[in-house]
């Protein structure tokens, strides 16, 4: 066996997740084979992921909504990896993007991470339940 | 956190799968040899992502089988240099915080890479971060089972091919798990991980989630 390229793309946490839930669903049409002793490591590693996966905010993903996240972000001049990162976490405290930009206090304001803020909230899904939790809150306090 | 890494390796179709579609018979091989295994420098293999190119299949003389080189690209768990991952405490030693993702646990935070000042708990084996405010010194526990914000420092990659007759004492058959092949095992020898990562959560931010969280 032999490697060409050990790094020929990065993949977000969504692609990964869309391609182990769609081989998932082909592998239960397969029926029987699916359990023989070769496919025990696929089927752990799978499950494993998408368990890991699926707490994350890439299960409320879709090719749509990155795509218009990249697109709000180009102006923005982050790195590849900073944006990837950025997709991955959804951050929504300010601690949490500038740990994921890096040299945040140089290249950008307090201003401009508030608008990073608020364009991830709006682009990226949130979790419903931790919504609503927040939203009780609010409700219980005012 | 996840690459596409674009490998090229020969496939044995055996005779009795000859009916099967090609396409089908060889990503079932070929996630049979690499999934949930490291290989060396690379990473973790999760899942085979599609087959670029697939040459001529040959039968050579005496094996009925097929032989056909794919070239093809495999989604690999390998993170990039600080990198930040979400992951669940697994158990805290002397040697630091060991961090499990679920489908990969060979993650450790060592005793300097942790919010200083840290103390190791002997009585409970947890460690601990000393957090001083104006009203004294809290101790925040890092427990069993809760999710921690941590930073991809360095990678370690182990060999683990056997080594041969002369040196092993004795060998094991290949155990499903995280090496490609089977390590050679003595009686009270540690089995080696393949693929480590060494974090850390010495930054504002990194450490367990509800420390941040108001």
């Amino acid at each position: 066996m032999e490697v060409k390229n050990s790094s020929a793309a990065m993949l977000s946490n969504y692609e990964v997740f869309k391609l182990l839930t769609d081989l998932k669903e082909q592998r239960k049409d397969s029926g029987k084979n699916k359990h023989s002793v070769g496919q025990q490591n696929l089927n752990t590693i799978m499950y494993e992921t998408l368990k890991y996966l699926s707490k994350t905010p890439c299960s409320r993903q879709s090719p749509e909504i990155v795509k218009e996240f990249l697109n709000t972000m180009m102006p923005h001049k982050l790195t590849k990896a900073e944006k990837l990162m950025i997709l991955n976490h959804r951050p929504q405290t300010a601690v949490e993007m500038q740990l994921l930009v890096e040299e945040s206090e140089e290249r950008l304001s307090e201003e401009q991470i508030e608008e990073l803020i608020q364009i991830v909230s709006e682009a990226l899904p949130g979790d419903p339940e931790q919504e609503n939790a927040e939203m009780e809150e609010a409700g219980e306090q005012s | 956190m996840f690459v596409l890494v674009e490998m090229v390796d020969t496939v044995r179709i055996p005779p009795w799968d000859f009916q099967r579609q090609l396409n089908t018979a060889i990503s079932e091989e070929l996630n049979k040899k690499l999934a949930n295994k490291v290989v060396y420098n690379v990473g973790l293999c999760i899942c085979l992502y599609d087959i670029t190119k697939l040459e001529d299949s040959y039968i050579f003389p005496g094996d009925g089988a097929s032989h056909t080189k794919v070239h093809f690209r495999y989604v690999v768990f390998h993170p990039f240099l600080d990198e930040i991952l979400v992951g669940k405490i697994k158990y805290c030693s002397q040697e630091g915080v060991h961090v499990t993702m679920g489908f990969f646990d060979d993650i450790l935070i060592p005793p300097e890479s942790l919010q200083q000042p840290a103390k190791f708990d002997e009585a409970e084996q947890v460690w601990l971060w000393e957090y001083e405010t104006d009203e004294g010194a809290h101790d925040l526990y890092m427990d069993q089972g809760e999710e921690i914000r941590f930073r991809v420092t360095d990678e370690v990659f182990i060999d683990t091919s056997p080594t041969g007759p002369a040196t092993a004492a004795s060998e094991t058959p290949a155990q499903p798990g995280q090496s490609s092949t089977a390590p050679p095992e003595d009686n009270g020898e540690k089995k080696e991980a393949p693929y480590t990562l060494i974090a850390t959560i010495c930054e504002p931010g990194l450490g367990l989630l509800s420390w941040w969280n108001n």
